[in-house]
């Protein structure tokens, strides 16, 4: 392995892995903010004991995110220095930014986790409610930072220099938008379809227990709108990368001819060597149609474009074509989730939407490392498009496999412990159903 | 002589000040790590619960420091960042699995259930990572001072390769004045730790226990601080030179050698929360004292401030977004800490249900 190969791989990794706690960071808060806020308004004391397991298995996570975070910020440079000593001071900005909201989610977890017994409940929600908005606003401004590795703006280079950097300039690039609501409504449905998920299945095995029933119609509160947002965000990305990006668009797509009316490929295996993509499903015109909301615009092959700036076609036509496929599948089980939400009042009793739940449940998270995998291998084989090679940026420091390696065998044992830890966490859920509830309570007033 | 108040300065202050932040907070819940391994007597569990408690709700928090210094570090000087990335690859990536076990394996013990032989077992990866993270952070610093980083970062980049991996990258921070400094930081955060746990004890008898701890910490952090004079004196010529010819030199040790000495009268004294002022000034005036020995360089002997700072235009707008941070920052970290470690905080601690 070579060690650009090493570095790539630690990188996709490190990355790979904090995202699914950071989406967590992000979503998690939510639904604890509104488990709350219902057990305030109603006096429904299930829901405060959803928010504080909830917040139990958040603390875990929020860690985890945490720490792998932190490696994060260190290996930018560890292994790839000629990217930073070219891109630091220009896209720092974001970083400084994502600093302080950084501090504001760990203080305010702190805050909340800890804070059960001595702060009011309007103060406690409150704090939850920083977490969730803070936590939002971190992943805002590192994507914030990606974008503009897709589309770097705020530098004009002057023989191979950056002149007068604009760092202002840098954030206002034109990935910014799309790239920042795409993953923001990607976190709020993972982390809504991962719960649901957990309470759909085990609702299934207890179809009355109460705890689950809450817990299933908060998560898809919170996940399905995004799940059904997802799509129309999605457009959006796709006509801005047709636009700005348009080798990552014809790698996505398996295009490799320049043509008007291109057709929409679904599945198909794209053959770098010989130039085509084959046994794909093929609608005519869908591509153009929505690349460009036009039948009959052109749309870019990779021919177009020298051979050795084409990114893995193979690797990001196969993550597109995950992530639109299971994407499709959670926005449709949101819309059957509302349609049953809204005729019979509740989901937790329609078994066969129990079980789509369920096969939707880590959907979310595949869906999320499939789209990275297009944003950051469509981008290759550049670190920052049309400017620096990654192969240019990485470390001069040989053997970076070992480094690999380690990093890969901690996180894979830490991601062994964290699932085992939510496992036991999960077992070990509240076992009333409605009607032993319903009776306690009776008993009270009685 | 360049004057002291430039923008790169003002930059390389903050950053300074970030790092003594991370220090005097992050190091001392790494210094706690330290007292739960070393936990021992009839009170050994209650000491660790103490201990637990007091880096429960802040640990997170005050671990961001260090991710704000490695930012500002990149975004306003990133030569250094880069320089610096490439020749203590491997002390840092050691530091990281560090910070990496530390965490989570605390944060397990706290919420992995009530399993007790399993609790043991996340305390222990704890408290050993809680001692490995600070020698290689302090080592990094050690190997920025004595100039063995800066001079590996001046070569690096000489073609044909000039140098062997050894020499790029092992020994810049290898030396002995690197680790010397390594065992000392481990030294400070533990005496750190065991100074604010003092304040924090809920009954005199932790209290002693705490109080006879940062004693002999303070003893230590003394033995190791002159010890790290000496090799400095004899294998980094130039390190010892700055700490001790420079004309900041005298009055800055002086008030090291006073806040010192104020801990431990104050400890002895049992006047407990002087104590606390006096350490975090120790602690502080010895960070201090080496950034001005070697003031005006970031990097010696290759980057200075000056000539490792970003365009005007970046530090303009990330002094900025450090007021703006601020703003929210600090009113923020004050109620976590009011709320967490007030005076008359209630002495059970009510943990997480």
């Amino acid at each position: 392995m070579s060690d650009v190969l090493a570095a790539r791989s630690q990188m996709a990794m490190s990355l790979g892995f904090h995202i699914l706690f950071a989406v967590v960071g992000i979503g998690m808060p939510a639904l604890m903010v509104v488990a709350e806020s219902r057990w305030h308004r109603t006096g429904d004391t299930i829901y405060l004991d959803l928010a504080k397991r909830w917040a139990k298995g958040t603390a875990i996570l929020f860690a985890v995110g945490a720490v792998s975070g932190t490696v994060l910020s260190f290996e930018l440079g560890l292994l790839w220095p000629e990217f930073m000593h070219f891109a630091g001071a220009i896209v720092g900005m974001p970083f400084s930014l994502e600093g302080f909201a950084f501090f504001t989610e760990a203080i305010f977890l702190g805050v909340y986790l800890y804070g059960w017994n001595r702060i009011s409940t309007r103060a406690h929600i409150g704090a939850g409610v920083i977490v969730a908005v803070s936590g939002a606003a971190s992943a805002i401004f590192v994507v914030i930072a990606n974008a503009w590795m897709n589309t770097p703006r705020g530098f004009p280079l002057v023989d191979g220099k950056p002149m007068n950097v604009d760092p202002l300039a840098a954030m206002a690039t034109p990935a910014a938008l799309p790239e920042v609501l795409h993953m923001i409504l990607a976190s709020y449905a993972a982390t809504g379809f991962v719960v649901a998920g957990i309470h759909a299945v085990l609702l299934l095995r207890h179809p009355r227990n109460a705890f689950h029933r809450r817990a299933l119609a908060v998560a898809l509160l919170v996940g399905a709108p995004a799940a059904v947002a997802q799509p129309i965000s999605g457009d959006f990305s796709g006509q801005y990368v047709a636009q700005w990006q348009p080798p990552k668009l014809a790698a996505m797509e398996g295009q490799f001819r320049t043509e008007a009316g291109a057709p929409l490929r679904i599945g198909g295996i794209p053959d770098e060597e010989a130039r085509t993509t084959r046994h794909a499903l093929e609608i005519p015109y869908g591509l153009s149609l929505l690349a460009f909301h036009d039948p009959r615009a052109v749309v870019k092959g990779l021919n177009e474009f020298p051979r050795d700036h084409w990114p893995p076609v193979l690797i990001v036509h196969v993550a597109f074509q995950v992530m639109v496929a299971l994407g499709t599948f959670m926005a449709l089980v949101s819309l059957w989730a509302a349609i049953t939400m809204w005729v019979r009042g509740t989901v937790a009793d329609n078994r066969w939407l129990l079980r789509a739940i369920a096969i939707a449940g880590p959907m979310g998270f595949i869906c999320i490392e499939a789209g990275w995998t297009v944003t950051e291998v469509g981008r290759q084989p550049w670190i920052i498009y049309g400017v620096l090679r990654t192969a240019d940026a990485v470390t001069p420091m040989p053997g970076l496999i070992v480094p690999f390696i380690v990093f890969t065998l901690l996180y894979f044992i830490l991601g062994a412990i964290v699932i085992w830890l939510l496992r036991l966490h999960v077992g070990r859920s509240p076992t009333a159903s409605e009607e032993e509830l319903a009776v306690g309570a009776g008993g009270k007033v009685a | 002589m360049e004057p002291l108040l430039t923008l790169p300065n003002v930059l390389a202050a903050i950053t300074l000040v970030s790092l003594t932040a991370y220090v005097l907070l992050g190091g001392a819940d790494f210094g706690g790590g330290v007292w739960d391994l070393c936990a021992f007597g009839p009170r050994c569990d209650r000491q660790r619960e103490l201990v637990a408690e007091a880096i429960g709700p802040i640990w997170e928090a005050n671990h961001v420091w260090l991710v704000l210094v490695v930012v500002l570090l990149f975004t306003c000087f990133p030569p250094a960042f880069s320089g610096l990335s490439i020749v203590l690859h491997i002390p840092l990536a050691l530091m990281l699995i560090g910070i990496v076990l530390r965490g989570s394996a605390f944060t397990f013990r706290t919420y992995g259930g009530e399993h007790v032989a399993r609790q043991r077992q996340w305390g222990h990866v704890f408290a050993v990572a809680s001692v490995a993270t600070p020698i290689l952070l302090g080592i990094s610093i050690g190997a920025i001072a004595s100039e063995g980083a800066g001079l590996a970062i001046a070569r690096v980049h000489e073609t044909p390769p000039p140098a062997s991996f050894t020499t790029l990258f092992i020994t810049p921070w290898l030396t002995p004045f690197a680790v010397g400094v390594g065992v000392l930081t481990l030294a400070l955060f533990a005496f750190l730790a065991a100074v604010y746990l003092t304040v924090e004890a809920p009954d005199a008898e932790l209290r002693e226990d705490f109080r006879r701890r940062a004693l002999v910490a303070a003893l230590v952090v003394f033995v190791l601080a002159f010890g790290v004079l000496l090799i400095a004196h004899f294998t980094a010529p130039r390190v010892g030179a700055g700490l001790t010819s420079s004309p900041w030199a005298i009055p800055l040790h002086a008030a090291t050698g006073l806040a010192a000495i104020a801990a431990i009268v104050a400890l002895w004294e049992r006047r407990f929360r002087l104590a606390r002022v006096a350490a975090a000034a120790q602690v502080t005036l010895i960070l201090w004292g080496w950034a001005l020995a070697q003031y005006p360089y970031l990097v010696p002997p290759t980057l200075t401030i000056r000539s490792a700072a970003a365009p005007t235009r970046t530090l303009e707008l990330a002094l900025w977004a450090l007021a703006i941070g601020a703003v929210v920052l600090f009113p923020s970290l004050a109620y976590l800490f009011r709320l967490f470690k007030g005076r008359g905080r209630a002495a059970a601690f009510e943990a997480v249900e």
